[in-house]
């Protein structure tokens, strides 16, 4: 692997919780808190969690897509290193050309009252100086790079089909030829049909233009096919972090366990024994003390209940290999066989 | 050991006409479902699934109209009825509905109304369909969150939707649809806006529901892990037609229908170690619309097996394949045998 | 069906015969399939035409006196005396007073024939001071008995006044939206966009005017122009007051509009786009609510109509000599009058006709400002 791209440290966001009519601040939600990641460059790392552990959070807040409560995100750009947490709107404006990203649902996110073109367009005319004959020229290559083609240039995006949408959105993220994008679930909501050819364009284009990927899922088959590295996230905490074969053949944290024995195999003669945990998906405005897991984790002993355990790399691994759990290296934990 | 199939679907055909012409979401759907038996309906997005549920139930959505086929209901006790045949907003379509037939959403907020307490929503079935007093039922509802494994049911008794997280609203519109212990249970995308560990809970508790109770299910979904995991019958849908129809284990290990064999091979699964750079086997294209009149077999503009000048002409017809097993596709020549004695006559 | 199959760099990608629409088809679209809003722009269309060329289509002056008091609608006929007659005729009336119950009768005379005429010279009049003209587009020689709506007390014709009354009545609708529009729009889009305190005061702000029961405070701010003031001045001190009291509806859809847009995904993928704020302001977010206004707005015109209706029978907006619905009605507020001519209560009739033709139309927009809701069902 070569030089990192992307170091965030203790990047943290809290969302105020507003109640009664007078719509007070009575409290705040730990939506992120306390995320390190280092990302490589020309890598795809895979960011896998339930649903409301703070995974678009993270993306959203490196893009400062929304601002960040704390933290850095240290960008290492040819030009040399800027923290991006703390860049003011004229400089933001340039690394933005630098940084992107893919949203989850293409229906969303494609602003139904514009044409392809105008969409497409949209970050070429924002910060790029272009004629508009050479913006149009862009476009059309854009269209064709993401596997369509210049006819569909004045079509608005309500006669696209899922999978269509899907390439347009992408087609705009890499209008500005970032080096950095963040994928929101870009594949989720589509069919597995799409999803694999959406999936091997994202990979074409990283092999043309060495792009780097933070790509955030929920699907764990789909983030072993894509994915250099996987972080997993829980209660907005990384709890485990590695290489993806490493990651699904040993994990190191229970939660994780129970993660990957949870996805069913697409074989009937497989049944995987899933190790079952307890409870409701984890809610951030309710945090645990302790190991955020603990309420649910079929390993917890009492020291679980008060002591928060560190992200540390598990001693006997191989590899960079870290994981936030006490026992990291007494469980022998089941992986993918 | 089991009669034959609760439910017989034949030539079953669902259409109205839109300013574009005519739209054919399903058109002409053969399916059996085995008693006590869960039966698997797998297809991309738009194929026709949800609108096969909702035919089965009668409840198409308006203008949508069934315009041909029959819907048999048939537990070999009651004399059979045509489900197709009744007026949808009759009374005996309305005391089969919820009753012996009943359904459950992707979205379960919308299956409540967001006003009375979950327990209510469910105790009111009963009070309609069971004739049960207000005492009995709200001591039925409670049973039954009970064994949708609700916890503290008699507390959730008077929650409301929007104080439960999804996988309980899940539980509790599972407890709702089988309030009144009904005979056929139509789950669609029963577990899809669900997190893997909480979907889990779901399958294993509609699978142990289904055999305690001995219902048949019919479950509609899009991922293969769960067919794989869930059924023992699948059927694959494209364009508003069953293409294939077997046991599960024969459609994974021997998948005949070139969709079929699309769909799986480009699912990218858990372990498979296929390597990182590794291009996933993609489908090109995707679904027509509801609109689409193709020649031929629907899906040959994206079959990479495809024949010309015969799947773009012959119209494939269902035929067996392999024992068991039958499926849609000119390669076979049962089929093209069946397809061509279909086009001479 | 035709389905292109052109090899492509990265994957092959069909295009299936999807209707190629732009959002404006598919508002029409939408707007066409109401029935009752289509026949709407009609009525509404023809009602404002009136207004305008008001001048033009009344056949009598509002203020002519006909020296036939209450006489109820007569209406030119084809039959006379069982045979067909081409052009219409009215026919001559005479006036009696009926000795025992001293009421006035009119008698019909069969034998004074008065064709209905095009284009015939009448009242002298003109279009707002401009254009003098005698010329009617429609009536009969004097003499005739043409009084599609019957007379007043005073012997005027109703449907004339009615015609004359719609000017100040539509127009107020139009003018006072206007006003409520561009307060709406200004404090809501403030409000939505800045949120925090400045939010909070207007909010407040809407809420106590949204408290006050509109009646009465329309009626306390009405009672407080000055007596001495000419009927323009009124008119426009009755709007002014009306949108006072109307913006708040407004105000409210512009902000709620602007907070949920403000969340959408393509306005966080404008931004990320480099898209500066007014450019956001302007690409995306007006053009996405501002069908809802053009709703919204359709959807008060009926109810400030109704405002200067009901303030004008109630003697606080304006008064005669000003023509307008209100005023009409004011004549039809005496229970003994009202059983002589009840036809005085056909203005009434013509306000809840608009008030329903607005209602449909701003039905038939509010379904047309979002085509996108996409029809299948998940
Ligand atoms: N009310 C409707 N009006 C017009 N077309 C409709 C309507 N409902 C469904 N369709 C069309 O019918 C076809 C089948 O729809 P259906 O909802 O059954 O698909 P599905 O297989 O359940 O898809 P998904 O996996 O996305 O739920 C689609 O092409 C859809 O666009
Ligand atoms: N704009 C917001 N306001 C308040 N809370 C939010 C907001 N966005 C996200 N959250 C909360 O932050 C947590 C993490 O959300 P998110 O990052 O979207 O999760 P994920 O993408 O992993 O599903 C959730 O509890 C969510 O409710
Ligand atoms: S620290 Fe304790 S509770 Fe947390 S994952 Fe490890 S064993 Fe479980
Ligand atoms: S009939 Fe032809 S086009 Fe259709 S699936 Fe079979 S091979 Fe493909
Ligand atoms: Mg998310
Ligand atoms: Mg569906």
């Amino acid at each position: 692997m070569s030089e990192p791209l992307l170091e965030i440290r203790g990047l943290s966001k809290r969302f105020p919780i507003h109640s009664g009519l007078s719509r007070r601040v009575t409290g705040e939600v730990r939506a992120i808190d306390g995320v390190d990641l280092t990302i490589m460059r020309g890598e795809t790392l895979g960011l896998v969690g339930e649903s409301g552990c703070g995974k678009s959070t993270t993306g959203r807040a490196i893009l400062r897509a929304i601002e960040p409560t704390e933290g850095e995100i240290l960008f290492h750009d040819r030009a040399g290193t800027v923290d991006v947490a703390k860049l003011g709107r004229d400089e933001l404006k340039r690394v933005r050309r630098r940084m992107q990203m893919v949203f989850q649902d293409p229906y969303a996110s494609l602003n139904p009252r514009m044409n392809v073109e105008a969409l497409i367009a949209e970050p070429l005319i924002c910060l790029e100086h272009l004629t508009h004959r050479q913006r149009r020229d862009r476009v059309v290559e854009l269209l064709e790079l993401v596997g369509l083609n210049a006819s569909y240039l004045l079509r608005y995006p309500h006669t696209f089909s899922g999978g269509q949408r899907q390439r347009i959105g992408i087609a705009r993220a890499l209008a500005l030829e970032p080096d950095f994008v963040v994928c929101d679930e870009a594949v989720s909501a589509l069919d597995v049909s799409v999803q694999a050819q959406v999936l091997n364009l994202l990979s074409d284009i990283q092999e043309r233009l060495g792009t780097t990927y933070l790509f955030i899922s929920h699907d764990l088959g789909v983030i072993e096919h894509q994915c250099d590295r996987v972080a997993v996230m829980y209660l907005g905490r990384i709890v485990e972090f590695a290489e993806t074969e490493a990651l699904l053949r040993t994990p190191k944290m229970p939660y994780v366990e129970a993660l990957l024995s949870a996805v069913p195999e697409p074989d009937p003669h497989v049944r995987r024994e899933r190790v079952a945990i307890r409870g409701e998906v984890a809610d951030p405005a309710n945090r645990p003390s302790g190991c955020p897991f603990h309420p649910r984790c079929p390993y917890a002993q009492e020291v679980c209940k008060s002591t928060v355990p560190a992200l540390r790399q598990v001693e006997g691994a191989s590899g960079a290999h870290l994981a936030a759990c006490h026992f990291a290296e007494a469980l022998s934990l089941r992986g993918v066989a | 050991m089991t009669p034959g199939p609760i439910i017989s679907i034949r030539g079953l055909e669902v259409g109205a006409l839109s300013r574009h012409g005519m739209l054919r979401p399903l058109r002409g759907i053969d399916l059996d479902l085995p008693h006590a038996a869960t039966t698997g309906l797998v297809g991309e997005s738009g194929c026709g699934k949800s609108m096969t549920a909702r035919a089965l139930l009668n409840i198409t959505p308006s203008p949508m109209r069934i315009t041909a086929g029959s819907i048999t209901l048939d537990d070999g006790k009651t004399p059979p009825v045509d489900l197709a045949a009744l007026d949808p907003d009759g009374a005996p379509m309305r005391a089969i509905r919820g009753r012996r037939l009943a359904m459950i959403f992707q979205e379960p907020m919308t299956a409540f109304s967001p006003v009375h307490t979950i327990g209510n929503q469910i105790a009111e079935m009963l009070l309609i369909h069971e004739k049960l007093d207000k005492r009995a039922a709200r001591e039925r509802s409670i049973e039954m969150l009970d064994l949708v494994g609700m916890p503290n049911a008699r507390q959730r008794f008077d929650a409301h939707p929007f104080n439960l997280s999804g996988g309980m609203r899940q539980r509790a519109m599972i407890a709702m649809a089988l309030a009144c212990k009904p005979e056929v249970l139509v789950a669609d995308e029963p577990t899809t806006a669900l997190d893997v560990t909480i979907q889990a809970q779901i399958l294993e508790l509609l699978q142990r529901l289904q055999q305690e109770l001995g219902m048949t299910v019919l479950l509609i979904t899009h991922d293969l892990g769960v067919v794989a995991r869930t059924t023992s019958r699948v059927a694959v849908m494209y364009l508003g037609q069953v293409v294939e129809e077997t046991t599960t284990e024969s459609l994974f290990d021997n998948p005949k229908h070139p969709y079929t064999q699309g769909l799986l091979g480009s699912v990218p699964r858990l372990g498979s170690r296929r390597g990182r750079r590794e291009r996933l086997p993609a489908m090109r294209g995707s679904v027509p619309p509801a609109l689409a009149e193709l020649p031929g077999c629907a899906f040959h503009p994206r079959c990479p097996k495809a024949v010309a000048g015969l799947c773009d002409v012959v119209k494939p017809r269902m035929a067996e394949v392999a024992p068991g097993h039958r499926a849609r596709c000119l390669l076979y020549p049962e089929v093209l045998a069946a397809s061509a004695a279909l086009e001479a006559a | 069906m035709s389905v292109d199959a052109k090899p492509m760099p990265a994957t092959r990608e069909l295009v299936h015969a999807t209707p190629v629409e732009s959002p404006l088809t598919l508002m029409w679209y939408k707007f066409r399939a109401h029935r009752l809003a289509v026949w709407s722009i009609w009525v509404i269309a023809a009602l404002y035409l009136t207004a305008i060329f008001a001048n033009w289509i009344a056949p009598f002056d509002p203020e002519t006196r006909t020296g036939l008091p209450f006489s109820p609608p007569s209406w030119p006929t084809v039959m006379v005396d069982g045979a067909f007659v081409w052009p219409p005729v009215a026919f001559g009336v005479s006036q009696q007073l009926d000795r025992k119950t001293f009421k006035r009768v009119y008698a019909i005379d069969t034998t004074q024939r008065y064709p209905v005429q095009l284009f015939i010279t009448g009242d002298r009049h003109s279009w707002f001071g401009l254009f003098p003209s005698d010329m009617h587009v429609i009536g009969v020689d004097k003499g005739g008995a043409f009084f599609l709506m019957g007379t007043d007390s005073l012997g005027r014709d109703v449907f004339s006044r009615m015609v004359y009354g719609s000017r100040i009545s539509l127009s107020i609708g139009l003018v006072g939206v206007a006003i409520s529009l561009v307060l709406g729009v200004i404090l809501g889009g403030i409000s939505g966009y800045f949120g925090g305190w400045v939010d909070l005061a207007v909010q407040r702000l809407i809420e106590i005017i949204q408290c006050f029961p509109s009646i009465p405070l329309w009626m306390a701010l009405a009672a407080a122009l000055p007596h001495d003031w000419t009927t323009i001045q009124v008119y426009f001190g009755i709007t002014v007051i009306l949108s006072l009291v109307g913006w708040t509806d407004l105000a409210r859809v512009v902000r709620g509009r602007f907070l949920s847009l403000r969340e959408e995904d393509f306005v966080m993928a404008a931004r990320l786009a480099g898209a500066s704020e007014a450019r956001i302001i302007r690409k995306h977010l007006l053009p996405s609510f501002m069908s809802h206004i053009i709703a919204s707005v359709t959807l008060s015109i009926p109810s400030m109509i109704l405002a200067e209706t009901a303030l004008s029978f109630l003697g606080i907006g304006l008064t005669p000599p000003a023509l307008s619905w209100g005023v009409l009605l004011q004549d039809a507020q005496n229970v003994n009058t009202l059983a002589t001519a009840p036809w005085l209560l056909l203005p009434g009739a013509l306000v809840i006709v608009t008030v329903l033709a607005f209602n449909f139309l701003g039905d038939g927009l509010r379904d047309a400002a979002d085509p996108f809701s996409r029809e299948s069902f998940k």
